[in-house]
């Protein structure tokens, strides 16, 4: 790429699935305009850039980079420290680099537990050999190394200083092109900022009118198991639904789709832990005053980290099960 | 906090748990008055913090002060029905059966969290609660968040390192 003027900007990935690059391509014709605006220099799921070249930049000359994904391994941790180096902005950006996501439900698990999984027990897995991706290896004289796994799952901001988060899982086109606009015309709101509204998802849902004064459950729902009325709240329809506790700025698109939210946007500032404000929320509205049937409907909920955590257990205040190792006796192979 | 590495046997023997307590006004903080002026004494290791009802206490509050470093957490509240805002004490009840499953989940033993509904005039049994939990938590050790925390974050600092160094080398072209 030529040298210009134009702001240069980076997108990466660290552990994530794929779906914050997607989010970038259906810009649509919008990306169009912000290539014009904009050099790309890195951007690995869709460009060819080597890591060389961005060390070889000097420091904060991109003005933006745009992280997706928790940090799980060393070469995540390093790129995300390179990249903070070279970037003025560095963006946490979509739910598992702002809050670690659902690579951070890992978190509940020793890493040993999750490789032996993963690499012996699997059901689907042909692995006669129990062969384990090792990190290092050396063939014909020379040597090949594998990143090696972190033993806690962690979002970005727990490695290296961030300056601005853009919610989701992944992140709507409409508050990318936000981010992206309020960077590049320099309109920025205080650093730390999350960009998306700070007020709850009910707020913008279009169900809105049919929530209740007075919540009570005498059941929890998941959702395979009611054909839920597509018009009415699913917390009067006995749904666990996030919205109460999670950030609007989605466009409420899960409710729109007949599901209740997951929690994705994380909680707005005024919360510390979006798990256990959503737990006080719900429980507390329990019909029951009777200890065995509260239990009984509570019980409606099987996985409470699982339903409460799904994209914040690595920053939640307990971050990770306690009682799990600090590091792994037995660092062979990854 | 931290007892040196050299004596665990006698650091473990004279480890007393951190508590901290939320008191709703009108019933428990009041009790807890009583058992003030009544000269009653129980375990010292608890710092009470008052407020309105059980029903204001968030579970945030409980695991917060759980990650700064409490080992145990209680919670008084006024008997079901005498709640002076008429269901507070319920939803902190509904809320901690909840609660209490996460904590287990997330590796925290039930047993450091209790909620005790004890009245006005109840100040005997802010002395027993305070004691039991006391002791059952003494039973089970330091929980130590804060530490752990740390200990987690060491092998982010392993590599931080190396990089520092790789970063004040050159580059090559």
């Amino acid at each position: 790429m030529s040298a210009s003027s134009k702001p240069k900007v980076a997108l990466y990935w660290c552990a994530s699935c794929g779906g914050c690059e997607e989010t970038v391509v259906d810009l649509a014709e919008d990306i169009l305009g912000l290539v014009e605006m904009v050099d790309i220099v890195l951007w690995p799921v869709a460009m060819d850039f080597k890591y060389k070249d961005i060390r070889a930049m000097a420091d904060q000359s991109i003005t933006a980079t745009l992280l997706n994904g928790a940090i799980r391994s060393t070469e995540q941790e390093e790129m995300a420290h390179l990249l903070r180096r070279k970037s003025q902005f560095l963006i946490a950006y979509g739910s598992c680099a702002v809050s670690g996501g659902i690579p951070g439900l890992a978190n509940q698990f020793p890493l040993e537990q999750i490789l032996k999984f993963n690499y012996e027990q699997a059901p689907t897995l042909v692995n006669e050999s129990r062969t384990r991706p090792q990190l290092k290896f050396r063939e014909d004289g020379r040597e090949v190394s594998l990143p090696a796994l972190h033993q806690v799952v962690r979002s970005l901001d727990q490695v290296v200083e961030v300056d601005y988060y853009v919610p989701g899982c992944p992140p709507t086109p409409k508050i990318t092109k936000a981010a992206l606009g309020a960077l590049l015309e320099g309109k920025l709101p205080p650093k730390g900022s999350v960009l998306a509204p700070d007020i709850a998802l009910c707020d913008e849902c279009p169900r809105k009118q049919t929530r209740p004064a007075d919540l009570s459950f005498s059941q929890f729902k998941r959702p395979h198991q009611l054909l839920a009325d597509p018009e009415v709240c699913f917390l009067a329809q006995g749904v666990v639904c996030m919205g109460p506790a999670t950030r609007s700025g989605c466009g409420s698109q899960c409710a729109s789709g007949n599901m209740p939210c997951t929690g994705c946007f994380g909680p707005t500032s005024r919360v510390r832990d979006q798990g256990l404000k959503v737990l006080s929320a719900l429980c507390a509205n329990v019909a029951s005053k009777e200890e065995s049937e509260i239990n009984k409907v509570l019980a409606g909920v099987p996985d409470p980290i699982g339903s409460f955590y799904r994209y914040g257990l690595a920053k939640s205040l307990l971050r990770r099960k306690v009682d799990l190792p600090a590091a792994d006796d037995a660092k062979a192979g990854l | 906090m931290n007892q040196p590495i050299s004596q665990p046997a006698a650091a473990a023997a004279a480890w007393r748990p951190r508590l901290v307590a939320f008191f709703c006004n009108w019933c428990t903080y009041t009790a807890a008055d009583l058992a003030g002026v009544s000269r009653l004494k129980y375990a010292s290791n608890v710092r009470i913090i008052r407020l309105m009802c059980s029903g204001r206490v968030d579970p945030q509050f409980i695991v917060e002060a759980m990650a700064k470093g409490a080992d145990g957490v209680l919670i008084g509240g006024c008997h079901p029905g005498d709640c002076h805002y008429v269901e507070g004490n319920y939803k902190m009840l509904r809320r901690f059966q909840m609660l209490k499953r996460t904590l287990k989940e997330m590796g925290i033993e039930p047993e450091r969290v209790r909620l005790e509904w004890i009245s006005a005039a109840e100040g005997e049994k802010v002395k027993r609660v305070v004691n039991e939990l006391a002791e059952e938590v003494r039973k089970l050790g330091p929980l130590n968040l804060p530490q752990k925390a740390a200990d987690w974050d060491k092998e982010l600092a392993q590599l931080e390192e190396k990089i520092k160094a790789a970063e004040a080398e050159p580059v090559a072209a």
